[in-house]
């Protein structure tokens, strides 16, 4: 699959970039050949400071794509290029270590990403030994306080000397920031950070978020199957659904004007206390596992606008406006100088609003 | 007014330690009506699952129920033996679980486990339990195939419709649920909360609903009850609430969660920690986070107090209560 043409080409000026990334996962024993299709051919572009946010519900790919960009897996084809280089091609330790520190990852789960029986202090100082072996034993010690102090966590030296089960699930969270903050990262992986929290504390963790993004200068990947602080957050968007980008813009662009199906689907689930109730179907739809999928679009069985090209054809991204892709053969693309329609009549052929 | 359904009366739990005892429920009480949909507001910690397990008798211990009463049917159920207990439970009311993965049995098919169910409560035969449980399968959407499936095997989606399936069995008058869609994405909590709101017209029960996220409960509740530190923080009619919330903390959580619609807004969430129930702030329990907070709020303890026909445990609205007399 090409890029689509808004993209930047070949990534070029881009923090990190990927070409065609798949990861397929054999299911079954050693002689079965049923894959797992986790995700399929992904160009995902992120520049230097900018907060991109991977949207999609469970069992979409998005966490594969976060632990294919941590090389925690390696990817079945396709690359990574991060500054230009190859990452599957780096060989010698120190490259490794190289990019594992410029992209480190915190986990969506905080209360098991933590050893219970180290100080939190532990995993900070860790990385700074590792990662950052020109700092002695105090130099660290001031390193750690300061990050901890970025990430909200203050008094810094009181709470290096907690255990993780003195601290609440914002605080542990906050914690793993602070140890990927310590690397002096250029690109966080932050898979789902919110989701196990409790709402009061959410929006205290996004505008961390934001923070480090403004005063440290890193990109943040942010993984979430929440549209609603993906929209707080992030400069771009880009949806997945059964391991496809069905959809990627600015994040203004792509909510209020979504394009895909999915994409309006999505939207219209959040709940908002401010709208009114607008009654639903229930579309008790779930992502497909997608175990060897054939041709066609892989929404098409729960789409409203699904038409016969859609079981035959896989739709690619294409251009829908200014850097604004989706991938649906029935979409329309925005007649020039348009502005914000409902979503509804941006779909052509649609037979009824959503 | 009819005799309410369910009527919890001062009810407070205890978790007893060595060190000190912990208080979780302080003198909760409410009432929930035939039919009813009661909304449970709250931050993990604040007792709000503790709450549910002692209206359902299933506190273990070292949670006690210390005074209290909860009258279901018109019988205090904190006096029943277990023995009692067993033909009310999941006949009368059941109980729907946070994490269907850990309240299902993961060795037992769905079929086997609602057959246990159904053993429990008298002589069925194994035809009428295979109708039945074809039946509330369909009532939640799930395909009778799914009987014979493991818990392993279905999707988180389903596996909570399984576990709603199951809380249907006997037609309960009241199911009580805790945090069942707090583990699913967006579009699949919509879709089970639509699926909850459609049975409850279907059959009538009443419903308490715990979670953690205000904008859950919005369109689907009738009263919501915000609670705080083990105490009742706010309780009224869900209109009233997210139109007019009195209590501060109300108003917190309300702007906690960004929109997907209208201007975007800076959140400031609610800063601060929920307090440790063993040792709860002086005077109004909410102070040490609270943005509205005067200087007697340090040192007099709220009580709850009726503006409209919404009840607040606030000082701000004593003041005001005072000032109309």
């Amino acid at each position: 699959m090409s890029l689509p043409a808004s993209a930047v080409p070949d990534g070029e000026g881009a923090l990190l970039h990927t070409a065609g990334l798949t990861r397929h996962f054999r299911l079954g024993g050693l002689l079965s050949r049923r894959m797992l299709h986790a995700v399929d051919d992904l160009d995902l572009t992120i520049h230097e400071r900018e907060i991109v946010a991977l949207v999609g519900e469970s069992g979409s790919g998005k966490t594969t794509v976060a632990r294919l960009l941590a090389m925690i897996y390696p990817p079945t084809r396709g690359a990574i290029f991060y500054r230009g280089r190859s990452v599957h091609k780096l060989r010698s330790r120190k490259d490794v270590l190289w990019y594992r520190g410029e992209v480190p990852m915190v986990f969506q789960d905080p209360y098991s990403a933590m050893n219970p029986v180290f100080r939190v202090s532990h995993g900070v100082m860790r990385n700074l030994k590792l990662h950052r072996p020109e700092l002695d034993r105090a130099q660290r010690r001031e390193e750690a306080e300061r990050v901890f102090d970025i990430v909200g966590l203050n008094p810094a030296g009181d709470m290096l000397r907690k255990f993780p089960y003195e601290m609440s699930g914002g605080q542990r969270q906050r914690v793993g920031f602070a140890q990927a903050l310590a690397v002096q990262p250029k690109l966080i992986l932050a898979d789902e950070p919110v989701s196990m929290l409790d709402v009061s504390i959410r929006a205290g963790i996004l505008n961390m978020m934001a923070s480090l993004r403004a005063e440290e200068g890193a990109s943040i990947l942010y993984i979430t199957h929440d549209i609603a602080s993906a929209r707080y957050v992030a400069d771009r968007i880009i949806v997945m659904y059964a391991g496809h980008a069905v959809e990627q813009g600015p994040t203004d662009v792509v909510l209020s004007r979504p394009k895909h199906p999915y994409t309006q689907l999505l939207l219209s689930a959040v709940p908002d206390p401010r709208e009114k109730a607008v009654p639903v179907s229930a579309d008790s739809g779930e992502p497909p596992r997608v175990i060897d999928p054939g041709e066609g679009c892989r929404f098409r069985q729960r789409c409203p606008y699904a038409i016969d090209k859609c079981a035959q054809m896989t739709p690619a991204l294409r251009p829908m406006g200014p850097a604004h892709d989706a991938a649906c053969h029935v979409a329309a693309v925005e007649p020039a100088g348009a502005d914000g329609k409902p979503a509804a009549t941006a779909v052509a052929g649609s037979p009824a609003a959503p | 007014m009819p005799e309410p359904l369910l009527e919890v009366d001062n009810l407070s739990v205890s978790y007893l330690t060595d060190a000190a005892d912990i208080g979780a429920v302080d003198r909760v009480s409410l009432t929930v009506h035939a039919g009813e949909f009661l909304g449970i507001v709250g931050e993990s910690g604040c007792g709000k699952s503790t709450l549910v397990f002692a209206i359902a008798q299933l506190l273990t211990p070292p949670a006690e129920i210390t005074s209290g009463r909860v009258v279901f049917k018109g019988q205090d159920l904190v006096q029943l033996t277990d023995g009692e207990l067993r033909h009310v439970r999941w006949r009368d009311y059941s109980v729907v679980m946070q994490s269907a993965m850990n309240a299902l049995n993961p060795m037992k098919s769905i079929a086997a486990q609602f057959k246990d169910t159904m053993r429990a409560h008298g002589r069925i035969s194994a035809d009428a339990i295979r109708t039945r449980s074809t039946e509330v399968l369909h009532l939640v959407g799930i395909d009778a195939a799914h009987l014979d499936s493991y818990p392993h095997q279905l999707s988180g989606g389903m596996r909570q419709r399984a576990m709603i399936a199951m809380a249907l069995l006997f037609t309960p008058q009241l199911v009580i649920m805790d945090e069942p869609t707090s583990a699913l994405d967006v579009v699949a909590q919509r879709s089970l909360m639509t699926q909850i709101k459609e049975l409850q017209q279907q059959f009538g029960f009443a419903v308490i609903f715990v979670t953690h996220d205000m904008s859950v409960v919005a369109h689907y509740s009738d009263r919501v009850m915000v609670m705080y530190a083990g105490q009742v923080a706010e309780i009224g009619a869900t209109s009233s609430i997210f139109e007019r919330p009195l209590h501060p903390y109300s108003k917190g959580l309300l702007d906690a969660f960004p929109s997907v619609h209208g201007p975007r807004r800076a959140l400031t969430g609610i800063p601060g920690s929920p307090p440790d129930l063993g040792r709860p702030p002086s005077g109004c329990r909410f102070h040490p986070r609270c943005s509205e907070a005067m200087a007697q709020c340090t040192t007099s303890e709220p009580d709850l107090y009726i503006v409209g026909e919404t009840e607040v445990r606030c000082l701000l609205y004593a003041e005001r209560l005072r000032d109309a007399v």
